[in-house]
């Protein structure tokens, strides 16, 4: 099995977002980039398949150069080799086509993409993919079996989860669930090491426009202060939320 | 052309955001001078489409059809957008529409913004704010393909009802080879309580609540307000809950009318996730956590002691208001 699993190079969750040129860039500055995380459950599952079914395990991403080390950290925690295509991931149309290109040339028989990125939250780029290049496709999947060339996934739903059955060839759009918090791999010395000597091809774009732009950015308004209610009088809370909040 | 409305409905029944799609839907008919037809699976419910501005309902009945499957839904949305000569295609933010749009997106080769938040700040060209950086910022987005795709935000752009008459109209799309590639097997959801994705109220509870056993005051809380439960990363990253009720940056995201955290310090990601709602309250022992910088109001004090007289008077008020 030929696996490709797709990863965005994403600011740290912990990170301050600010907005810089006229509110109309995303301020980088002091900003630590890392493996989305939801590409990151998905990258994990992967290890697994590698390491219990023998998949060969490529990884992909849209970026310039400067997301080299993201890229190096999917290889330290275990993928076998990285494509880079290289240029700016302008929005999820773009990204998609880039990635699809990979898919058909590669032939991968599974694709494995994150739910969505944490940062454009776009949340389009696998089911782009699956219609253009007419895949099976399972979202919001949070485990994945597969058996020859049939597959079982559980996918979440809203007020719950649902089994569906398929076939390769499949994209999914993993998050948490494909494997454990706990399950998630620091890259070791070795695993560093390793990942230096492994092959990371540069691939120039195929032509393709995006469909989107980002115009101009906004932060959240501040927020008032926080209104104190004693613990001895939980009453007035109550008395709060339905005169002044109006929501109960 | 129209504005083409995908209503999501279960069980024969509308779901709240769809008809917050079609009030949106409306919305954008209105900047652009034309009206709203609206695509709905074996759903009889055609008047409710017509109080939230609906003109034309495509009504698709077809037994295959009874379990959600994307690919067959989007097949069947993209045959209705070019029937409709649509060029705005309006959904909701709910797991399912947002499974189905990438699809769409990509058998459209249309434009898509997700996590819509308000109507359109200008239709030519055509710009819409969204939510962005989980919730940290927002973005304005211009959509540029020939159709466009407007995912909307859940709860907030909100129900507006428009009475229109709704004319309605069989329609049979014609399904391809490979729709029903993904096949349904068994669906495992809790029928009858609020979910994260629709509740109007959602109570939450992070590690402060020392273990699993002790949720039973907050399960009791949230079946006074009628809201869904939800939990903190660790918690269900512990295992004390399931991984659905988790809520935050890599979880489930919330956009209710009130969050109630209890127990939860307010780590950023935690924030970031539950920041659509509009009023937040914490109850928390420490009253350097950072969710009281977050929340609107607050209680500093012991969850033990404070979710307990909470429940009592809520159900007084209850009494008296009933």
């Amino acid at each position: 099995m030929k696996i490709l699993v797709c990863i965005s190079n994403v600011p740290d969750t912990t990170s301050k977002i600010n907005f810089t040129e006229g509110d109309t860039k995303f301020d980088t500055s002091g900003i630590q980039f890392v493996i989305n995380p939801n590409d990151e459950f998905g990258l994990t599952r992967a290890m697994w398949f590698k390491e219990k079914q023998g998949a060969t395990v490529h990884v992909a991403s849209v970026g310039e150069a400067s997301t080299e080390p993201t890229i190096r950290k999917a290889l330290a925690i275990g993928a076998d080799e990285a494509i880079r295509v290289d240029a700016t991931p302008t929005d999820g149309f773009f990204v998609a086509r880039q990635l699809a290109d990979i898919v058909k040339k590669g032939e991968y028989d599974l694709v494995i993409a994150g739910r969505e990125s944490i940062d454009y939250n776009g949340g389009m780029v696998p089911g782009i993919m699956a219609a253009l290049l007419d895949m099976n496709f399972v979202n919001t999947c949070i485990n994945l079996e597969v058996d020859g060339n049939n597959a079982t996934a559980i996918r979440e739903i809203d007020g719950g989860k649902e089994k569906v059955s398929t076939s390769l060839p499949l994209i999914i759009g993993g998050q948490k669930g494909l494997v454990e918090e706990s399950d998630l791999r620091i890259p070791n010395m070795r695993g560093i090491m390793m990942a230096r000597q492994k092959k990371l091809n540069v691939v120039d774009p195929v032509d393709a426009t995006a469909a989107t732009e980002e115009v101009r950015f906004e932060k959240p308004a501040p927020k008032g202060e926080v209104k104190l209610v004693d613990a001895d009088n939980v009453g007035e809370l109550v008395e709060l939320l339905h005169n002044e909040a109006k929501v109960i | 052309m129209s504005i083409l409305v995908y209503t999501e409905s279960e069980q024969g029944k509308f779901k709240k955001h769809a008809l917050e799609a079609a009030s949106y839907a409306y919305a954008v008919a209105q900047q652009l001078g034309t009206t709203v037809t609206a695509i709905s699976f074996n759903n009889e419910e055609n008047d409710v489409l017509g109080t939230y501005g609906v003109s034309k309902v495509l009504q698709v009945s077809d037994d295959n059809l009874k379990t959600f499957n994307a690919k067959a839904y989007a097949q069947a949305v993209s045959q209705a957008a070019s029937k409709e000569d649509a060029r705005v295609i309006v959904l909701s933010s709910s797991t399912d529409s947002k499974y189905m749009a990438g699809l769409l997106a990509g058998m459209l080769k249309a434009s898509y913004a997700p996590n819509v938040v308000a109507a359109p700040e200008s239709t030519d060209p055509l710009v819409v704010k969204r939510t962005a950086f989980s919730n940290k910022g927002f973005a304005l987005t211009k959509l540029e393909a020939d159709t466009s795709i407007i995912g909307v935000s859940n709860n907030a752009f909100g129900l507006k009802e428009n009475p229109t008459d709704a004319t309605v109209e069989a329609f049979t799309p014609e399904l391809k080879d490979g729709a029903f590639g993904v096949k349904s097997v068994e669906v495992d959801k809790v029928v009858g309580k609020a979910t994260i994705a629709d509740a109007e109220i959602v109570v939450s509870a992070g590690r402060g609540m020392k273990g699993p056993e002790n949720w039973g005051m907050i399960e009791e809380l949230a079946d006074v307000l009628g809201a869904a439960t939800a939990c903190s990363k660790p918690v269900s990253d512990l295992g004390w809950r399931p991984h659905g009720e988790h809520v935050g940056q890599t979880g489930k995201p919330v956009a209710s009318n009130l969050y109630i955290a209890i127990g939860i310090s307010g780590a950023i990601q935690h924030l970031a996730g539950v920041s659509a709602s509009k009023t937040k309250v914490v109850i928390n022992n420490d009253p350097e956590a950072p969710f009281f910088k977050a929340a609107d109001y607050g209680i500093v004090g012991d969850a033990f002691e404070v979710v307990p007289k909470l429940i009592e008077k809520l159900k007084e008020f209850k009494a008296q208001n009933a």
